[in-house]
Formats: C-alpha cells, structure tokens, sequence
C-alpha cells in the first residue's frame, strides 16, 4: 500500500478517527473565531464604506462567505456520498451526512442575509430571480438530505439513500454559481474572481478573503464534532467506545 | 463610536444580519455538544444495565 490509501485507511479507521478530530475540534474552532473575529474587525472597522451602498454593503462580509459555503459544503458532501455509494466507506458515509446540517445552516444564513440586504438596495426581501430561486432549491435539497436520512431507521441504509439524494442534487450547484452569467438576474454579478482581477478593493478583499477562511475551517470544525458523535453511536457496542463511554460517564458524575 | 453603530442609517439591516450569522453559528456550534452529551449518557445507561444483568446471571 502506498502511503496515502495507507493514510486514508488510518484515518478511516473509527478509534483513530474519533481520536483525532477530538484532538482537531477545539483547535479548529478557536482559530476560525479568531481568524472570524479579525475578519469581522476589518470588515466593520477597518474599509471604507462604499461610494454607492454607504455602510449597508458591510453585510457582504457575512453573506459572500456564507454563500461560498452553502456550495462549498454542498460539494464536501457529495463528494463523499459518492464515496459512501461506491465504495461504502463508513467514515465517508458520515462525513456525508454531517456536513448537510452545517451546510443547511450556510445557507439559510446566505438567503436571509440577502434578503436582509436587498431590501434596502433593491426595495424587495424576495423577488424570483435566477439565483435566489436556485439558493432557495439548495436549501430545499439540504433539508431533503436531512430529512431523508433521518426518515430511514437503519443509519447505514440511511446514509445510503440520503447519499443518492445528495448526488442527483449536485447538478444544483453550477446553477445556483452560474445563475448571475446565464440569465439576466438582480442579483449582482461575481465580485472576487478567481481567474483574473477582481471587482473589489483590496481593502474590501481581505477582511472577505479572511472571513472566508474563517467559515471554511468552522465548517470543517463543525463536519468533525458531528461526525464524532456519529461514530459513537454507530460503533456503540465496540471495546473502544465502551472504554470512552465509561471514562466520560465517569468524569460527570 | 455612535457614528459606528449607526452603520450610516443601516444599522438595522447591517445588525441583524450580524446576528443572524452569530445566531447560526452558535446553534450549530451547540447542537452536536449536546447530542453528543445524549448519546454518551445513553450508552453510558446501557452499560450499566449490561453490567447488571450478568452481574446477577453469574
């Protein structure tokens, strides 16, 4: 085996897994809220406000990185349903579903700070235009995926089924990103452009740019401590867990 | 610092979108502490029903 399917196999295995992303978590928080709140500060504080929309364009700081989220997760989670579905990796099969609650949470984050935001800028809360429906469908396909596997008793058939779901649901995710290029929408255009300049002051970009990363590694933070859980219940009647049970029973009590 | 919070007339809309954000962060970072709390008081509880019952077998 080489080393990384020797990795893979490693960091599949459930006591190795549930050890690291302990040790993971608390990190992984802590650095996305500072990373966030540094963000947050330079959003806030630091840029200008804009020539046109005053200070109400500071909810782009929140909103843009949520919505890269929304799709971010969207993708981690498919991408491992697909693993889940071939394969039928356990590991996978969790991460898949643990990434669909935070990533719901992205964007329902994303669809009421934007409407939030376009009521002053546009006059309207809502209006159906291309990519606010398809954000909408995003939120819908989430809940589906939630729903569906939480419908389903057996947890690993749950998984199963809710994976499927998660996979006809990608084709979702070029719409919702090419939505503002292939119809005519309200909804403004790319501004952080990965090829080529962006449309965006470099005093604007960063506190963006940061709070990105900030959304990325909470996720990530967030995917584990799900996932965690997940793998107790799932190997409840193993030595490792039972050890782990009696240890933390222990310390509450 | 008045001028700050006024968020140039926006400050509704800029605010609560702030706390919309910090509201969904913080649900989801609590909700899988306490559903990992559940699970573990769980199988803690059917350890001990576990221990008994061969406790009482034997």
């Amino acid at each position: 085996m080489n080393t990384l399917s020797l990795w893979f196999h490693k960091f599949g295995s459930p006591p190795t897994f549930y050890r690291l992303s302990r040790l993971l978590c608390p990190w992984l928080f802590a650095a996305a809220c500072l990373i966030g709140a540094v963000g947050l500060y330079a959003g806030l504080v630091l840029a200008p406000a804009d020539y046109q929309q005053s200070d109400a364009y500071r909810i782009i700081f929140i909103h843009v990185p949520c919505a890269w989220m929304s799709l971010f997760a969207y993708i981690f989670m498919a991408a491992n349903a697909f693993i889940a579905v071939v394969w039928r990796i356990k590991i996978s099969e969790i991460l898949a579903m643990a990434s669909a609650p935070v990533g719901a949470m992205f964007t329902a984050v994303t669809l009421l700070t934007g409407a939030i935001w376009g009521k002053p800028m546009w006059g309207t809360w809502w209006t159906w235009d291309a990519r606010l429906t398809s954000e909408l469908v995003l939120l819908f396909l989430y809940l589906g995926v939630i729903g569906l596997f939480s419908a389903i008793e057996d947890r690993r058939q749950a998984a199963r089924a809710a994976g499927f779901l998660a996979l006809i649901g990608i084709v979702n995710v070029p719409i919702v990103h090419f939505s503002v290029n292939w119809w005519n929408t309200l909804h403004q255009g790319s501004t952080v452009r990965l090829l080529g300049p962006s449309r965006i002051d470099a005093s604007m970009l960063w506190p963006l740019l940061l709070m990105a990363l900030a959304t990325h590694i909470w996720f990530f933070a967030s995917v584990l401590a799900r996932s965690r859980s997940s793998v107790l219940e799932q190997e409840s009647g193993k030595e490792w867990v039972r050890e782990i049970v009696q240890a933390q029973g222990v310390r509450r009590e | 610092m008045n001028d700050f919070l006024a968020m140039g007339g926006y400050a509704t809309y800029v605010w609560s979108s702030y706390a919309i954000f910090v509201a969904g962060l913080l649900i989801d970072y609590l909700a899988p502490r306490w559903r990992n709390r559940r699970i573990i008081t769980e199988l803690h509880g059917r350890l001990a029903r576990q221990k008994k019952k061969t406790e009482t077998a034997t």
